[in-house]
């Protein structure tokens, strides 16, 4: 079974890019938030979910590029936004990185969270759909695009957003122009104490669509609570990946219809295709 | 696109009745079937694209992880994922034979009968040339290794599909050998047209932290630019000892790289992990190995194979 999205990745043309940082914000000790533009030309079509692979100069321990989500894509200002954790030597490299440096990108690589409910046999209209988006730690990135695209279609989004602690939860303000968004942190410092499945509005509101990207823990905490509830529920997952186009087979996630590669049939799944 | 055409030396290579338009190729297992890169490149402008490891069954590969980064490399431990011959022939080979290179398919297995019946069903599609004979895989159990590193071994396979496998016949040779020619000299005698060298090589990467291999299955293959020098070696070596066309490959990233493979003795390369660095790579290297050619007045680059002054 294909993802009921798939067929609009297809059509979307991939390319290498050289990107030139024009903003570089830290809004967090472990975090960059690299803001983009291309000098030559209109920035390609992507989508929520999709991500970039960038290409790592300067670290002498990194080979392969590294796989970025799409934080947010402004076309009006030909910007793309991207949030990178430091996780290893690649993305500390890609931190040290300045505003006027050029980053080779690939992009946009891999399908899309589902935007269209059009074909929802749902006795709501599409646009009263309840949709949920939860995000955790760097997960928040794609998030926030997926939000944007949601609300121009006339959606109204409600965010959930999870971190170890208040000074943890980035890009609060450009959630909040969005939609509704509420918080779990594990110290209290920040919304309601705990995790996001344990957030009450889960069970004060019903949701008909949910969306999540985090730490595996908490999408798959996240996916037993939709599929409890029979809500449809998407999760975009991480892996190490080498060519981003489908053709190494490294990033394999385990399916019910086999192995699958993250980075060319998701990174976007229905948690209940997954082997969870 | 390669521009000013005219300026440009001659590429063209033969490997068997094999016709190269130059003589770089794309190594199975980090291309794809070809399609996966169309948009970054015109891929028919490569000299011949080698999909990936095709068995004669369905294959899931090795459980995940299945790839770990090293310095100036990479260890993979795929096992040969694919969805067997008859999946190919239907399905994969309508969507790629009409692509105006070479289409060559890598063909493994565990039996030499799985050898046989994928090589025999491939000999019958008209637009795939030749095979690749992968006797050298290190990531499955029986994954063709064992017959890769055994000269025995090697001219049993080689002579078995060579029966039933009627046009250009290449061997990928393993690296993790005691002496390589004296496989490579085997499947030139069970009647191979080419071999092909190097497969990665055997390799292990750790997590300290966690006391834990980073692969599923402990070790796996290393490739990359780190693997260079000893495949250059290699190919000198098997060079040397056969008369058929060596093919090498392993770490080439660049048409430097490429010209150091031709000089040592092969008559064309492939490009593997560099693709996952830069996926347009292949149009670079066949243009950077013209503007070699051109560079030292060579008009062909028949005149530097094994061109290497001792």
């Amino acid at each position: 079974m294909r993802l009921e999205n798939d067929n609009k990745t297809s059509d979307m043309k991939k390319y290498i890019l050289d990107l030139k940082v024009t903003e570089k914000l830290t809004p967090h000790a472990n975090y960059v938030l690299l803001k983009l533009t291309d000098p030559n030309a209109p920035l390609p079509k992507m989508g929520p979910g999709q991500f970039a692979e960038l290409r790592v100069d300067g670290s002498k321990t990194t080979f392969l590029r590294r796989p970025i989500s799409i934080n947010k894509i402004d076309y009006a200002r030909n910007e793309i936004w991207l949030l990178i954790q430091f996780v290893g030597d690649g993305t500390r490299a890609l931190g040290n990185i300045q505003v006027g440096d050029i980053i080779n990108c690939v992009l946009p690589l891999g399908n899309t969270f589902t935007t269209d409910f059009s074909e929802v046999n749902d006795p709501k209209s599409s646009q009263d759909l309840s949709l949920l988006l939860v995000g955790g730690g760097v997960g928040i990135a794609p998030m926030l695009y997926l939000g944007t695209v949601l609300k121009e279609a006339g959606y109204k989004p409600v965010f959930l957003l999870g971190a170890r602690s208040a000074s943890d939860i980035l890009e609060l303000d450009e959630f909040a122009a969005l939609g509704e968004v509420f918080t779990t942190t594990e110290d209290a410092s920040h919304g309601e104490k705990g995790f996001v499945t344990q957030h009450s509005i889960l069970e004060k509101r019903s949701f008909d669509r949910v969306f999540c990207c985090g730490p595996k823990p908490m999408m798959q905490a996240v996916a037993r609570f939709a599929a409890t509830k029979n809500i449809p529920c998407e999760v975009s997952l991480e892996n190490k990946m080498a060519c981003g186009v489908g053709a190494c087979l490294c990033c394999v996630e385990d399916t019910k219809e086999g192995h699958k590669c993250v980075c060319s049939e998701g990174p976007v799944f229905l948690s209940a295709d997954l082997k969870w | 696109m390669i521009k000013n055409k005219r300026a440009m030396a001659d590429l063209n290579i033969n490997i068997g009745d094999l016709q190269l338009k130059n003589p770089v190729m794309t190594a199975s297992g980090t291309f794809g079937y070809g399609v996966e890169f169309a948009d970054f490149m015109d891929i028919s402008q490569i000299g011949g694209i080698i999909v990936k490891g095709t068995t004669r069954y369905h294959r899931e590969g090795n459980p995940y992880p299945r790839m770990a980064e090293t310095t100036s490399g990479m260890l993979n431990a795929v096992g040969l994922q694919n969805k067997g011959v008859e999946y190919f022939v239907e399905h994969i080979y309508p969507e790629i034979k009409n692509i105006q290179t070479n289409m060559i398919v890598n063909v493994s297995g565990s039996a030499v009968e799985d050898y046989v019946e994928t090589a025999a069903r491939i000999n019958e599609l008209e637009n795939i040339p030749a095979i690749e004979l992968n006797i050298s895989c290190p990531n499955v159990k029986q994954g063709g290794m064992a017959f890769g590193v055994s000269a025995c071994g090697a001219e049993e396979v080689v002579a078995a599909v060579r029966k039933v496998y009627h046009k250009t016949l290449i061997v990928k040779l393993s690296p993790n050998v005691t002496d390589i020619t004296e496989i490579a000299r085997a499947a030139e005698s069970a009647g191979a047209d080419s071999v092909s060298l190097i497969n990665t090589l055997l390799a292990m990467s750790i997590d300290a932290e966690r006391r834990k291999p980073l692969l599923s299955t402990v070790t796996g293959g290393m490739s990359g630019p780190a693997v260079k020098p000893i495949a250059l070696r290699m190919v000198w070596q098997v060079a040397k000892a056969v008369k058929i066309p060596v093919i090498g490959l392993g770490g080439i990233m660049n048409g430097r790289d490429a010209i150091e493979f031709l000089l040592a003795g092969a008559s064309a390369i492939q490009i593997g992990t560099a693709n996952f660095i830069d996926p347009a790579i292949c149009e670079k290297v066949i243009k950077e190995i013209d503007e070699y050619l051109t560079r030292h007045h060579y008009s062909s680059v028949r005149d530097i194979i094994g061109a290497l002054e001792v």
